[in-house]
């Protein structure tokens, strides 16, 4: 029987998505309550490719569940590295496990492990593509920053075309009441049009500049994104474009008091230091709540109550 | 140019002129030990010239096909001699190892065994894109 999986952020209701922030909510105000829930449970980490921080996010909470870990970290101590594919994989890794939480640098991956496996697949990442489970971790910092998330100007600066995290969080945030984008990159990191498809769809209201310092006045959310080496074929390019965008407290003081910063980590050097000590910054914040939206959606896709 | 008409089998009409030989690869007709006749540039009276395709044997038409490639095609199914049946060809709503995906990131093109499967995203706009990576197809 194929279990419930979650590759993309769309796939998750509305409801679902306040029922997984009620969830992480009552996690942080009453952590003991939640302690033994998942006890017998194994959570296998299937990482394709390095991600220390995910991978460490995704095994403190099952571990703060109760449950155990087991897995792998980089492609060249799995079966993949003998040539077994993803499909074989995930059949196998479900004789062992009892949900599976996936990155991988092919597009797709966690789909296919999903059709093949008899346990859920939460995609930890694949490529360029999705990243549902930090947008949980995004959604819940904007829940707990600002009340809720009708009305928002959110400003996405940096990689729009291969940031992930970003193409996952507008397809949630589009389904919110009065929502408007502003997308600052340079002209070769913009949007894909398959986003920009999305947004027209849902009607919403966006638009295209390539200057931080004369939109960061208008944003409610800024949610800063690193150039990523790894998603380039040529390091010329990659140089080129890393130091496009860097937030400084000068930008910072162009901003509202309502502005918060939001940041998937890690950073590069595209948010000066100097700005962690400034109160609207909240990407620190931000990593502690991944933990507990996953520690949410663990027990969603085990059906614990 | 006289091509005789069929007992029983399928004649794949109105086809947009020079879509015929892309119909005919992708349904695969050359794999036939039946007769298949494939007629270029016939006048129509709808729309100038069409292709049609006779296959004189009873095929199972991959629907999926034609509604992507020219979904303004008839299928008439011939019985005795007449058309016992005609079908509406519609725009399908996943297509199965029709088309490949090119997108270098994407898991296809690595795990060969893999179907390519796309999925009509924008019914307007005949979008299809990948279930994988969504890239567009093109």
């Amino acid at each position: 029987m194929q279990m419930r999986s979650l590759i993309d952020i769309s796939e998750l209701t509305t409801k679902e998505i306040e029922e997984l922030i009620g969830v992480a909510n009552d996690i942080i105000a009453s952590p003991q309550k939640y302690s033994k829930k998942c006890s017998g449970k194994k959570l296998a980490t299937l990482f394709f490719e390095p991600s220390t921080r995910t991978r460490l996010s995704f095994e403190a909470a099952m571990l703060e569940l109760g449950g155990s870990v087991l897995g792998f970290s980089e492609a060249q101590s799995s079966s993949a590295s003998k040539g077994e594919s993803v499909a074989d994989t995930s059949k196998v890794i479900s004789c062992y496990a009892d949900i599976i939480a996936m990155r991988h640098p092919k597009e797709g991956a966690p789909l296919v492990a999903a059709r093949n496996a008899s346990i859920p697949v939460i995609n930890a990442g694949d490529g360029g593509h999705c990243h549902p489970t930090q947008t949980l971790a995004d959604l819940l910092t904007i829940y707990r920053e600002k009340g809720g998330f009708d009305n928002l100007t959110v400003g996405f600066c940096g990689d729009l075309k291969f940031g992930r995290t970003v193409h996952s969080l507008i397809s949630a945030l589009i389904r919110y009441k009065g929502v408007k984008f502003v997308l600052i990159s340079p002209n070769e990191l913009k949007l894909p049009g398959y986003v920009k498809d999305k947004l027209d769809n849902a009607g919403i209201e966006y638009t295209e500049t390539d200057s931080l310092e004369n939109s960061i006045a208008d944003l409610d959310i800024l949610y800063m994104t690193r150039v990523q080496k790894e998603r380039f074929f040529n390091e010329e390019d990659y140089l080129r474009l890393r130091d496009t965008y860097i937030l400084t407290p000068e930008k910072m003081a162009l901003a509202g008091e309502k502005l918060r910063v939001l940041h998937p980590l890690p950073r590069v050097n595209e948010i000066s230091v100097a700005v962690d000590d400034d109160p609207r910054a909240c990407y620190f914040k931000q990593v502690l709540y991944g933990k507990y939206m996953r520690m949410a959606l663990i027990l969603k896709l085990l059906e614990v109550k | 140019m006289n091509i005789d008409s069929i007992k029983n089998g399928i004649v794949i009409d109105h086809i947009t002129a020079g879509k015929g030989m892309e119909i005919y690869r992708l349904l695969g007709l050359e794999t036939l030990d039946c007769s298949v006749a494939l007629i270029k540039n016939v006048v129509s009276k709808k729309s100038g010239k069409k292709d049609i395709i006779k296959i004189d044997s009873d095929f199972d038409v991959d629907t999926d096909i034609l509604g992507f490639v020219d979904h303004d095609v008839t299928v008439n199914i011939i019985k005795d001699g007449k058309i016992a049946e005609k079908k509406t060809i519609e725009l399908p709503n996943e297509l199965t190892n029709v088309l490949k995906c090119k997108n270098p990131r994407c898991i296809t093109s690595t795990e060969q065994e893999l179907p390519h499967i796309f999925r009509l995203t924008d019914k307007e706009h005949r979008v299809y894109r990948c279930i994988y990576c969504e890239t567009k197809a093109k």
